[in-house]
C-alpha cells in the first residue's frame, strides 16, 4: 500500500497555495505510506536548471563535488545545501551533468533535474518530511507527492518517491511491478542509468526514455500500457503536464476530481476533500488502461 | 459524549470522530441519525444491527454501511472501497458512484447505487441484492453464489467469472463475459423478478429490457466425477 496525492493547478489562483494544500493532501495519505514520503514541486521557471542531489549517507562535501563537475565538464554548478539535500543550480546541460555525477559521485543519488522541477523525500512520519523540506511555503504549478509503505525494496531515502529519470519528469507509483529487473536491463542498453533497485525507478526511466526518443507523454504512457508488467497507479508530472494512469485490472486505488481552476488526484477522496471548491468538483474514479492528462502546452 | 444518542440527531463529523459517531449510532435502537462533514473516512456506519436510519451528507470512504444489519443507509455522495461489504440485511443506498468491490460478499439486504459502480462489483456475493442505476466495472460478480444484481447500465469485461448460483440482469452492453458465465432465457418469472427489484430500488426500467446471465455451470466445481477428489 501506498499513498498518491497529485495537484495540478489549470489557472494562476492558487499558485501562491500549491504548496500548503499539498501538505494538507499529503497528511492525509499517512497511514497509507508511514515509512517515508516525498515530493515533487513544479515552481516557477529560473534561469539555470537546477539538480535536486541526496547524500544518501546523510551528508556530502557539496562544493567538493561542484568543483570537480565543473573541472570534468566545464558546468559550474552553485550549490544550495538543504539537510540531506542539495539544490545544484547549473549554467550547462543538465542531462550531462546528471549523468556525470551519476557515474563519478559516491554516496549522492540525482533526485530531479530540470528547470522548474525540485524533488525532495526522507525517511519517516511524511508530516515530518513535508516540514523538514518546507512544502507547505513552496509555491508553483503543480505538484506530485507520495507516501510510501515499502514493499519491493527497502525503506531508504533514495528509495522514496517520486521518481524522477528525465528533465523535469517525475513519476510516483502504488503497486509493483513484476518486470522490472528485465526491463531495467533493456532501458540500461538503451543508455538509461538507475540508480536504486527499486522498481518504481524502472517505470520512471522507462517513461524518460519514451519521451526521450521524441514521443509525446500520451505516447510513453501507450507503451507503458504494453511493456510493463505488474500493479499500478501512476501519477506522473511532466514541466507543464499531469497525467495519471491504473494498470487494466485496477486493483490499486486513484479518485479524480476537477474544477475550473485544478485538477487532484489521489489514491483516497479525503485527501481531495481538503481542497478549495472541492463541493462543486467533478469527481471520478479513473477506468483501468485508460490515459487521463492535462496539459498547459498547445 | 456520551454513548446514548439523542433520537433523530445530526452528528457532525467536524466535531467527531468516525469512532464516536460508530459507538453512538450502535447505541441507538431506533430513529432517524444525520451525519455530516464525511469528507471521505473510512468504515462509517458499520456493522450496525438496529433498525435505524442514517443519512450520510457528503462522499464517505471505504467500506461504508459494512456488515450492516436492519439498518437504512443513505450515502447522500459517491461512496469508496467496499460499500456495504459483507451486509447481512437492511438497505444501503448511494446517490452518487461507488468505486471498486461494492456489496462484496453480502448475505442479504439491498444495495442500490444510483451512479456507476467501478470493478468488482458483487464480488463473491453470498445473497444480497445489488441494483444499479449506471454501468458497473469489469470482473463483476466474480465468483458470485447467491443473490440479484440488476444493471441499468452496460457491464465492464469478465461479467459474472466463476459464478455459481447468483442471477444477473443487464440492459445494457456487456463487454464480455467472464468463465463459465452465459447468458440465459429471459422467463416470465425472470421478468417479475427484475420488475421487484426495480420497484425496491425505485428505479424506472421496462424489465423485459434487461437481459439474464449466470452460470453454464461447466467449470470444476460443477463436475460430479471431482468428488472422488474428497
Amino acid at each position: 500500500m501506498c499513498g498518491i496525492v497529485g495537484l495540478y493547478l489549470k489557472t494562476p489562483k492558487y499558485e501562491g497555495d500549491l504548496g500548503r494544500l499539498t501538505a494538507a493532501m499529503l497528511h492525509e495519505m499517512r497511514e497509507r505510506g508511514p515509512d517515508s514520503a516525498g515530493f515533487a514541486v513544479y515552481g516557477a521557471a529560473e534561469g539555470a536548471t537546477k539538480l535536486v542531489l541526496l547524500a544518501t549517507q546523510g551528508s556530502a562535501d557539496w562544493a567538493d563535488i561542484a568543483k570537480r563537475l565543473s573541472k570534468a565538464t566545464s558546468i559550474q554548478a552553485e550549490a544550495e545545501p538543504n539537510d540531506d539535500h542539495a539544490v545544484f543550480r547549473i549554467d550547462g546541460d543538465g542531462a550531462t551533468a546528471r549523468r556525470w555525477l551519476i557515474d563519478h559521485v559516491d554516496g549522492i543519488t540525482v533526485l530531479s533535474e530540470g528547470t522548474t522541477i525540485e524533488v525532495f523525500k526522507g525517511v519517516g512520519d511524511p508530516d515530518l518530511v513535508a516540514e523538514r523540506f518546507g512544502l507547505a511555503a513552496r509555491t508553483g504549478t503543480h505538484a506530485i507527492a507520495h507516501t510510501r509503505m515499502a514493499t519491493e525494496s527497502a525503506i531508504t531515502t533514495a528509495g522514496s518517491h517520486p521518481f524522477s529519470t528525465g528533465a523535469d519528469t517525475c513519476l510516483v507509483h502504488n503497486g509493483s511491478l513484476s518486470n522490472h529487473n528485465r526491463l531495467r536491463d533493456v532501458l540500461r542498453a538503451h543508455g538509461e542509468s538507475f540508480q536504486t533497485e527499486n522498481d518504481s525507478e524502472v517505470a520512471a526511466g522507462y517513461l524518460a526514455w519514451r519521451l526521450r526518443s521524441g514521443e509525446g507523454l500520451e505516447g510513453a504512457l501507450n507503451g507503458a500500457l504494453k511493456d510493463l508488467d505488474g500493479f499500478y497507479t501512476f501519477a506522473i508530472g511532466t514541466k507543464d503536464g499531469f497525467a495519471v494512469l491504473r494498470d487494466p485490472i485496477a486493483c490499486k486505488p486513484a479518485v479524480i476530481a476537477e474544477t475550473d481552476d485544478w485538477v487532484a488526484m489521489s489514491s483516497e477522496f479525503r485527501a481531495i476533500a481538503t481542497l478549495p471548491g472541492v463541493n462543486h468538483a467533478e469527481i471520478w474514479e479513473p477506468a483501468p488502461a485508460k490515459i487521463y492528462s492535462w496539459s498547459h502546452a498547445a | 459524549m456520551s454513548d446514548v444518542l439523542v433520537r433523530n440527531s445530526t452528528l457532525d463529523l467536524g466535531d467527531l470522530t468516525v469512532r464516536d459517531v460508530n459507538r453512538a449510532l450502535k447505541a441507538a435502537e431506533d430513529g432517524a441519525f444525520t451525519v455530516t462533514n464525511p469528507n471521505g473516512v473510512h468504515a462509517l456506519a458499520c456493522g450496525l444491527m438496529q433498525p435505524i436510519s442514517v443519512t450520510i451528507k457528503g462522499h464517505a470512504g471505504y467500506y461504508c454501511a459494512g456488515m450492516n444489519q436492519n439498518a437504512d443507509v443513505l450515502i447522500e455522495g459517491n461512496a469508496g472501497t467496499g460499500v456495504a461489504e459483507n451486509m447481512m440485511s437492511g438497505r444501503v443506498r448511494v446517490t452518487g458512484d461507488c468505486s471498486q468491490s461494492a456489496a462484496a460478499t453480502a448475505h442479504g439486504g439491498l444495495l442500490v447505487i444510483e451512479g456507476d459502480a467501478s470493478a468488482r462489483c458483487g464480488i463473491s456475493l453470498k445473497g444480497a441484492d445489488i441494483v444499479v442505476g449506471g454501468s458497473v466495472g469489469h470482473m463483476s460478480a466474480f465468483m458470485a453464489q447467491a443473490g440479484r444484481m440488476v444493471v441499468l447500465g452496460d457491464a465492464g469485461e469478465a461479467l459474472g467469472d466463476s459464478i455459481y448460483e447468483a442471477r444477473l440482469y443487464v440492459r445494457g452492453r456487456v463487454a464480455s463475459l467472464g468463465a463459465d458465465c452465459i447468458e440465459k432465457e429471459m422467463r416470465e418469472e425472470h421478468i417479475a423478478e427484475v420488475k421487484a427489484l426495480l420497484d425496491q430500488a425505485g428505479m424506472d426500467a421496462d424489465p423485459a429490457s434487461f437481459k439474464r446471465y449466470g452460470s453454464a455451470r461447466q467449470l470444476y466445481t460443477f463436475k460430479i466425477d471431482n468428488i472422488d477428489a474428497y
